[in-house]
C-alpha cells in the first residue's frame, strides 16, 4: 500500500494500468479460461477422501437379503396404483403400519401460476405418506430420511417397493440411534417441497397443506431413491440442488465408498470414470463431466428430490438406478445392501456433515475441484472489469490525459449530471421489473387477445418484453436532451462495470457455475464496447450474442452436445421456450432465484451496456 | 388491573386444584373386593403402580380448602361384590387383608423373617415392598414397571443422629440429613415415551436426567446446598449431574409441588433441572440396584439384567424420596423411598416370529423366590383388554387372583401373582409368566386425552420458532394445563411473539410467569396456564434468535447442535371412566346420577420431546489458520486501505539528504535558523 500512497509511484502505476490495459485484459481472460480448462486435468485435481470420522471404515456386514420381497412389494404397489389411479394412500398406510412404523399422511394442494405443459399439471392436489421408524431408546431429536417418489405411469415403482422392503428390514434392527423417516411423495418436487415446508412449519410458496402430526427432530441427512427397473446396470448420483446448492462432499464419498464395497457400477452426470487421463479423450471426458455439472448447477434447478432438502441444511443426494444394455446387472438385494450400508453409516453420525467441502466441482466421482482451486478462474475474469473500471476512472478524473491518448476529441464538458446517469439505470431496472412481473400477471389478458395457451402467453410475453428492452436507448435519449456526452457514457460504463463486477461476484460466491457462465460470456464484451459510430453494429451484435437469453440458448445447445444427444437449432429453440417457462415455474414453486436474478439484475445491467453502445 | 387480579385469582384456584392432585399422581381410589373364581373370601391387593399411595391430598397439603371430589365416594356397594373403603394413605402393611391371604402372608413372613423375631425390637421400623407391573400394549410391545418401596418410620432431620440403617440405603439417608432435603426426585430415562402408541406411563419422565428437590425451609443457602447435592448425587448414580449449574436450574412457580408431607410451597426452596443429553446405561443401573435391600440377589430384582434391559425401546429408572405420614393420625412422619424402573420391550426388534412374551424372553431369568426382606412381593398383569381371558392373548400360568383399580382415570383389571404364596411357582418352583398374543394386534391404543408434540420451525441459523402442540382429545370437556418451558439462554426468546392458538383463535393464557434469561447465568423460564378446549389442538409458539457463543463456550461437538430440555405439561385430566356416558352395565343406576361418579379427573404430567437446535458455529477445523488469516487481512488490507482513504496527501519538498541533516544539526546547535 506504500506503493499507492507515494504520488510518483502511483502515477507510474496508473499510467502502466492505462497504457497496458487492453493487453492485460486479454491476458486475464485467457488465463481465466485456461485455468478453468485445466481444472479438469487430472494431475491438477484432488482425490476425494472421507473427512468425517464417523464415516470411517466399519466392520459391519450388510445383511439385507430381501430383494425378492422388494419386487413383490413393487408388484403390489403397481397394482394398487393402477387401481386407485394415483397414489395408493390407504394401501401404503396399511403396509407401513403392519411393518411397525408410525405412519402419517400429509395432504397438500398447490395452484401453479400457469399450467405446466411439460408435466401437464395446473391444479395439483396430492398426499404424501411417511412412516417413522422410532429409534429404540432415542429421544426423537435426530432423524434420517429415505424418500421415493410416487411418479406417473410405471416409473419408480421399484423405488417404493425397495423402500418398503428396507423399512421392514430396518424395523427389526436394534442399533438405530436416529429415527428414520420413510417418505413416499406424490407429484415429485412439489410433494417434497410441501412435505419439507410442513415439516419445518414454514410457508414460502403459498402451498396449502394439512398440518403435520408426526415429526422426528432435526433431519441430519436424506437419500432420495429413483428406480424404475427390477435390475440395474449402474447407479447414478445427482448432486445439484436448488439454486446450485450442493450436498457435503462426504455424502458423495459415502455413496462412492459403498458402491465400491458392493461392487455396483456408479456414475456421475451419467458418465463412468475413465482411467486414461493422459490421453486427449480421457481429458475431454472429464472436462465434459465437469461442464455438465457446471451447466446443471448453473441452471439452479434441483436435479432430483434431494435438491429441496439442501435449503434446510439437510445434506441429501438422489440415487438413480440406470438400466442400460450392459451385460452385468445388479439385483434389488445389492441395491438394498448399498442403501443399508449408507444408512448405517449415517446412523453413526455424531454431528451434522460439516467436515468436508460444500463448494466443489466433480470431474469424476473420485476427483474433485475445491473452491480454492476454481475461484481464481473467476478472479481473473473479474479482474478485467476492475482494470477497465480503473482505466475509465483515470480517464474521467484526468480528462487531459484522456485527450492526450487521443481516444476522444469531445468538448471539455462539465461532469454529467446525476440525472443523466440515473435515468438510464432506473429505466433499465424498470424494464427488469416488468420482465419479472408482467409475464405471469398479464397472462389472462394475453390469452384473451391472442390465440395462445397460458404457458405460451407467459413465455412469449417474457420474450417480448426482453426484446422490447432493446429499443430503450433510442427512447431514453428522446426524453433526456443533451445527455449524450463523452463523459456521460464513460461514467455510465464505469458504473455498469462495477455493478456487473459486484453482481457476478455475489452470484459466484453462492453459485459458482452460474457466475462463471455469465462472466465468461458477458465480461469480455462488456469490457470493450464503446459508442463508436463506425462499429456500432458490430458492438451491438456482439452484445446480443452474450445477452442472458442467448447464453441460455447456447447453454442448452452445449448441454445436449455433452450428453451426446445433439439437437437441431429448432429443437433447441423449443427447449429454450420450455426452459423459460420452467425457470419461472421453479421460481414460483420452489423459490429458485435464477429467474429473479436474471430479470431484476443481470438483464438490467446488460441493458445498461446496450445503452452505452447506442449512446448519442 | 382488575382483570389481571382476577386472572391471578383464577390461576390460584386452578393451581391449587392441580397442586392437590399433584401429590397423588397415580391414585388408587378405592380398592375393590371381588369374588373371583367362586372363592368366598374376597382378596385384597394393592394394585397401584405408581409411587404414591392414594388419599394423600388431604394429608399432604394441610389447609387445603377443597377436597377432590373423588375422595368422597368410597364405600359404595357394587353388584359384583363388596366394596370397602380403605385408608391406603399411610400404613400399608397393617392394612386389613382378607383372612386367608393374611395368614398366608404371615406364614411366609414368619418363615423368612425368623431371625428378626428373636431381636429385641419387636417390630422393625422399616418395611420393604416390591412389585412388578406388566401391561401388554396393543402395538404388540410390552410395558413392564418395577417398583421397590422402602419405608422407614424415623426422622432423619430432627432428633438423635441416625446411624443404624437396615433397609433404607445409608448413602441416601446421609444425603437427606446432610443437605436437609425434604423431597428428592431423580429420574434417568433413555428414550421417549410414545404416548400415542403406548398410552399413559405410570410415571412419566423426560429423556435424559431430571432432578428436582425441595429443601427444608431451614436451609439458608439453597443454591449452595443444591450445588453440593448435585455433585454428591452425581457420584452416587455415576451420572453427569455435576453438569447442573445455574444455567440449567430453574425454580418453577407452579408446575412442581411437593408430593409428600409439608406445607411449604415457597418456590425458593425448590430446584429443578433437566439434562436432556444424559445417556443412561449400565453404569447408572448398577448403583441404582445397589440401593435395594436384596440388591439383585433375590426377589424381583433378579430380573434386572442389563444386557436385556437395554435391548428395549424405552428405559426409565427413578428414585423418589419423600416424607409421608406414619399413620392415619399423621403425628409422626416416615420416609419413603420409591425406586421405579419402567421398560418397554419392542416386538419387532426382538426378532420373534411367534408373537409371545415371557419373563424369560424379556429378562432371561425367571422368578423363583421373593426378596426375603420384603413384606409384599407381587406381579400384576394388566388384563383389561382381555376380560374373558382368551380374546387377545393367553396368559399362563393362570391364577385365580384378580383385582381392579382405577389407574390414571381408567378402570383396569389385573391378574395378581403373589410371590409370597407358593401358588404361582407351580411344580417347577419357578414362575415364568407367559403371554401369547392370539391374533394380529390392531396396534391402535385408545388415544390419550392429553399429549404433546414439540418442534423447532424455520430454517437458517439466525432465527427460529419453538412450537409446542397440546392435544386435548377429550370429546366434550375442556381442562386447564400448566405448561412450563425452560429454554437455555443462548436461544434468545422474543417473548413478545408468544402466541397461543386453539382452533384458529387466540387463546389467552390466564396466568403467565416469565423469568427472562441472563446470559451465561440462568435460562428462560416460562410457565403459563392454558385452557384447552375440547377436541382441539393448542399451539404455543415463541420465536427466538440464536446467539453466537464465545469460542470456548462451544461443546466439543458443536455441529451436533444444542439441546433444549423437554417442556413439562401438568394437568388435571378428565377421567376416561367418566368419558363413556352410557356404560351402565355392571353398575347400579344410582351411581351414575351425577355425571362423574368414579373419579372426575386425575393428575398427569406429560413431557414433550427435547429439541436439538443448531447454533451458528465457526469452523473449528483450523482455528490457527483462521486467526492468522483474519489478523493479516485486518492489519494489512483494511488498515492501509483505511489509511489511503482518510489521509490527505501533500507533496513534500525533497529533503537534502544526509549532508543537509548534518548541517541542520550544527545549525541548531548554533542557534541559527534551519535550512
Amino acid at each position: 500500500m506504500g506503493l499507492l500512497s507515494d504520488p510518483n509511484r502511483r502515477r507510474a502505476l496508473t499510467s502502466l494500468v492505462t497504457r497496458l490495459n487492453t493487453p492485460l485484459c486479454v491476458l486475464c481472460y485467457l488465463v481465466g479460461v485456461s485455468w478453468f480448462m485445466g481444472l479438469a486435468f487430472e494431475p491438477f485435481m484432488l482425490r476425494t477422501y472421507m473427512s468425517e470420522n464417523a464415516m470411517g471404515s466399519t466392520m459391519v456386514e450388510e445383511k439385507f437379503v430381501f430383494g425378492e420381497r422388494a419386487i413383490s412389494y413393487t408388484r403390489e404397489f403397481a397394482g394398487q396404483k393402477k387401481k386407485t389411479g394415483g397414489m395408493p394412500v390407504d394401501w401404503l398406510v396399511k403396509t407401513m403400519k403392519s411393518r411397525g412404523l408410525e405412519v402419517y399422511t400429509q395432504s397438500f394442494s398447490q395452484t401453479l401460476p400457469f399450467p405446466d405443459e411439460v408435466k401437464e399439471r395446473y391444479m395439483v392436489r396430492g398426499t404424501n405418506v411417511y412412516g417413522i421408524l422410532r429409534a429404540p431408546r432415542g429421544p426423537r431429536t435426530e432423524s434420517i430420511v429415505l424418500s421415493a417418489p410416487c411418479s406417473e405411469g410405471n416409473n419408480n415403482n421399484q423405488a417404493v417397493g425397495l423402500l418398503l422392503a428396507i423399512a421392514s428390514y430396518f424395523r427389526s434392527q436394534i442399533y438405530w440411534a436416529k429415527d428414520i423417516i420413510f417418505l413416499v411423495n406424490e407429484h415429485d418436487l412439489i410433494g417434497t417441497e410441501a412435505w419439507l415446508e410442513a415439516y419445518h412449519d414454514v410457508n414460502m410458496t403459498g402451498l396449502r397443506s394439512s398440518p403435520m402430526q408426526g415429526r422426528a427432530g432435526a433431519i441430519q441427512a436424506a437419500l432420495s431413491l429413483e428406480l424404475s427397473s427390477d435390475v440395474i446396470t449402474s447407479m447414478d448420483v445427482a448432486l445439484e440442488g436448488l439454486n446450485g446448492q450442493l450436498p457435503n462432499l462426504d455424502l458423495v464419498n459415502l455413496f462412492y465408498a459403498f458402491c465400491q464395497k458392493t461392487g455396483v457400477l456408479c456414475t456421475i452426470q451419467g458418465k463412468l470414470q475413465r482411467n486414461d487421463w493422459d490421453t486427449l479423450p480421457g481429458y475431454t471426458h472429464s472436462l465434459s463431466t465437469m461442464l455438465l455439472m457446471v451447466l446443471k448447477q448453473g441452471s439452479g434447478h434441483p436435479q432430483g428430490d434431494h435438491g429441496l432438502f439442501l435449503r434446510y441444511h439437510i445434506e441429501a443426494v438422489t440415487m438413480r438406478g440406470i438400466n442400460s444394455f450392459r451385460q452385468y446387472k445388479f439385483d434389488m438385494t445389492t441395491v438394498g445392501k448399498l442403501i443399508e450400508g449408507m444408512f448405517r453409516k449415517l446412523n453413526n453420525l455424531l454431528e451434522r456433515f460439516h467436515q468436508s467441502y460444500f463448494f466443489y466441482l466433480m470431474p469424476s466421482l473420485t476427483r474433485f475441484v475445491s473452491i480454492g482451486y476454481y475461484m481464481p478462474t473467476f478472479g481473473f475474469l473479474a479482474l478485467i472489469l476492475v482494470l477497465r473500471a480503473l482505466d475509465l476512472w483515470v480517464q474521467l478524473s484526468d480528462p487531459a490525459r484522456a485527450l492526450e491518448d487521443g481516444v476522444s476529441e469531445g468538448e471539455q464538458d462539465s461532469s454529467p449530471s446525476l440525472l443523466s446517469l440515473a435515468t438510464p439505470v432506473i429505466i433499465c431496472h424498470l424494464t427488469g421489473l416488468a420482465l419479472y412481473f408482467l409475464p405471469v400477471l398479464s397472462q389472462e389478458m394475453a390469452i384473451q387477445h391472442f390465440p395462445v395457451s397460458e404457458t405460451e402467453a407467459v413465455v412469449l410475453t417474457a420474450i417480448a418484453i426482453y426484446v422490447a428492452g432493446l429499443a430503450l436507448p433510442h427512447n431514453t435519449h428522446r426524453v433526456l436532451s443533451g445527455a449524450g456526452t463523452e463523459r456521460g457514457w464513460r461514467s455510465l460504463k464505469l458504473f455498469s462495470l462495477l455493478y456487473l463486477a459486484v453482481l457476478l461476484g455475489c452470484t459466484t460466491l453462492i453459485n459458482f457455475s452460474l457466475g462463471f457462465i455469465l462472466a465468461v460470456t458477458m465480461i469480455p464484451v462488456a469490457a470493450f464496447i464503446q459508442p463508436h459510430r463506425s462499429s456500432k453494429v458490430l458492438h451491438g451484435v456482439a452484445l446480443i450474442l452474450v445477452s442472458p437469453a442467448t447464453t441460455l440458448l447456447l447453454s442448452i445447445y452445449l448441454y445436449h452436445e455433452l450428453i451426446e444427444y445433439p439437437v437441431s437449432l429448432l429443437e433447441c429453440w423449443q427447449h429454450f421456450l420450455t426452459a423459460v417457462s420452467q425457470g419461472i415455474l421453479d421460481h414460483h414453486l420452489y423459490g429458485s432465484l435464477l429467474y429473479p436474478l436474471l430479470a431484476l439484475f443481470i438483464y438490467p445491467c446488460w441493458l445498461q451496456f446496450w445503452n452505452i453502445v447506442f449512446w448519442k | 388491573m382488575a382483570s389481571h387480579r382476577l386472572g391471578v385469582a383464577v390461576f390460584v384456584l386452578v393451581a391449587t386444584a392441580i397442586l392437590a392432585a399433584a401429590s397423588e399422581p397415580n391414585q388408587i381410589e378405592s380398592e375393590q373386593l371381588q369374588d373371583v373364581g367362586g372363592s368366598p373370601d374376597a382378596v385384597f391387593s394393592d394394585a397401584e403402580g405408581g409411587f404414591k399411595t392414594g388419599d394423600g391430598a388431604s394429608e399432604t397439603v394441610p389447609g387445603q380448602a377443597e377436597t377432590p371430589p373423588h375422595s368422597i365416594e368410597t364405600g359404595q356397594a357394587d353388584s359384583a361384590g363388596r366394596r370397602v373403603s380403605i385408608e391406603v394413605g399411610s400404613d400399608r402393611v397393617e392394612e386389613p387383608v382378607a383372612d386367608e391371604e393374611l395368614e398366608n402372608v404371615q406364614a411366609e413372613f414368619d418363615l423368612q423373617d425368623a431371625p428378626q423375631e428373636s431381636e429385641p425390637v419387636p417390630t422393625p421400623r422399616d418395611h420393604f415392598a416390591e412389585e412388578l407391573f406388566i401391561r401388554p400394549l396393543l402395538s404388540g410391545d410390552i410395558y413392564t414397571s418395577f417398583q421397590f418401596r422402602t419405608r422407614w418410620d424415623t426422622d432423619l432431620h430432627w432428633g438423635e443422629k441416625v446411624s443404624h440403617y437396615r433397609l433404607f440405603p445409608k448413602s441416601l439417608g446421609q444425603v437427606i440429613s446432610k443437605f436437609s432435603v425434604r423431597e428428592l426426585h431423580i429420574s434417568f430415562t433413555q428414550g421417549f415415551w410414545r404416548t400415542v402408541q403406548w398410552g399413559q406411563p405410570l410415571l412419566s419422565a423426560p429423556p435424559g436426567a431430571e432432578l428436582w428437590v425441595w429443601f427444608q425451609d431451614s436451609v439458608a443457602d439453597v443454591d449452595g446446598a443444591w450445588r453440593e447435592l448435585t455433585s454428591v448425587l452425581s457420584g452416587i448414580f455415576c451420572a453427569s449431574l455435576n453438569f447442573i449449574d445455574s444455567t440449567n436450574t430453574v425454580q418453577p412457580s407452579a408446575s412442581f409441588k411437593p408430593m409428600g408431607l409439608g406445607n411449604v410451597t415457597e418456590q425458593r426452596f425448590l430446584r429443578y433441572a433437566v439434562l436432556p443429553r444424559e445417556i443412561v446405561c449400565t453404569e447408572n443401573l448398577t448403583p441404582w440396584k445397589k440401593l435395594l435391600p436384596c440388591e439383585s440377589q433375590a426377589g424381583l430384582a433378579v430380573l434386572l439384567k442389563s444386557e436385556k434391559l437395554f435391548h428395549s425401546s424405552y428405559h426409565s429408572q427413578a428414585v423418589h424420596i419423600r416424607p409421608v405420614c406414619k399413620d392415619s393420625a399423621c403425628r409422626e412422619t416416615s420416609w419413603e423411598l420409591s425406586q421405579t424402573l419402567g421398560i418397554v420391550f419392542d416386538l419387532h426388534a426382538s426378532g420373534q416370529s411367534k408373537r409371545e412374551w415371557s419373563l424369560f424372553k424379556m429378562f432371561s431369568r425367571t422368578l423363583t423366590e421373593p426378596c426375603p426382606l420384603a413384606s409384599s412381593s407381587k406381579v400384576y398383569v394388566d388384563v383389561t383388554d382381555n376380560p374373558l381371558g382368551d380374546e387377545l392373548f393367553d396368559l399362563s400360568p393362570a391364577v385365580s387372583l384378580q383385582t381392579q383399580a382405577v389407574v390414571l382415570g381408567d378402570r383396569r383389571t389385573f391378574t395378581v401373582y403373589d410371590l409370597l404364596t407358593p401358588e404361582p411357582y407351580g411344580p417347577t418352583r419357578s414362575l415364568n409368566i407367559l403371554l401369547k398374543w392370539r391374533q394380529q394386534v390392531s396396534g391402535d391404543m385408545q388415544r390419550p386425552v392429553l399429549h404433546t408434540e414439540r418442534y423447532v420451525s424455520g430454517y437458517g441459523l439466525q432465527t427460529g420458532e419453538i412450537n409446542t402442540l397440546l392435544y386435548n382429545s377429550h370429546p366434550f370437556r375442556a381442562f386447564p394445563v400448566l405448561l412450563m418451558e425452560t429454554v437455555p439462554w443462548y436461544l434468545r426468546l422474543y417473548i413478545h411473539t408468544l402466541a397461543v392458538q386453539s382452533k384458529g383463535k387466540e387463546n389467552k393464557p390466564s396466568y403467565i410467569h416469565y423469568l427472562p434469561s441472563k446470559d451465561r447465568q440462568r435460562p428462560h423460564l416460562l410457565e403459563m396456564l392454558v385452557q384447552l378446549p375440547p377436541h382441539s389442538v393448542t399451539k404455543v409458539t415463541v420465536q427466538f434468535e440464536r446467539a453466537l457463543l464465545k469460542w470456548t463456550e462451544y461443546t466439543p461437538d458443536p455441529n451436533h447442535g444444542f439441546y433444549v430440555s423437554s417442556s413439562v405439561v401438568s394437568a388435571m385430566v378428565p377421567s376416561v371412566v367418566a368419558m363413556d356416558t352410557n356404560s351402565t352395565e355392571g353398575r347400579p343406576l344410582f351411581t351414575t346420577l351425577f355425571h362423574s361418579t368414579e373419579e372426575s379427573s386425575y393428575f398427569m404430567r406429560v413431557y414433550s420431546e427435547p429439541l436439538l437446535v443448531n447454533l451458528p458455529t465457526p469452523d473449528f477445523s483450523m482455528p490457527y489458520n483462521v486467526i492468522c488469516l483474519t489478523c493479516t487481512v485486518v492489519a494489512v488490507g483494511y488498515g492501509s486501505l483505511y489509511n489511503l482513504l482518510t489521509r490527505t496527501f501533500q507533496v513534500e519538498e525533497p529533503s537534502g539528504g544526509l549532508t543537509k541533516r548534518l548541517a541542520n544539526v550544527i545549525r541548531r546547535l548554533r542557534g541559527v535558523p534551519l535550512l
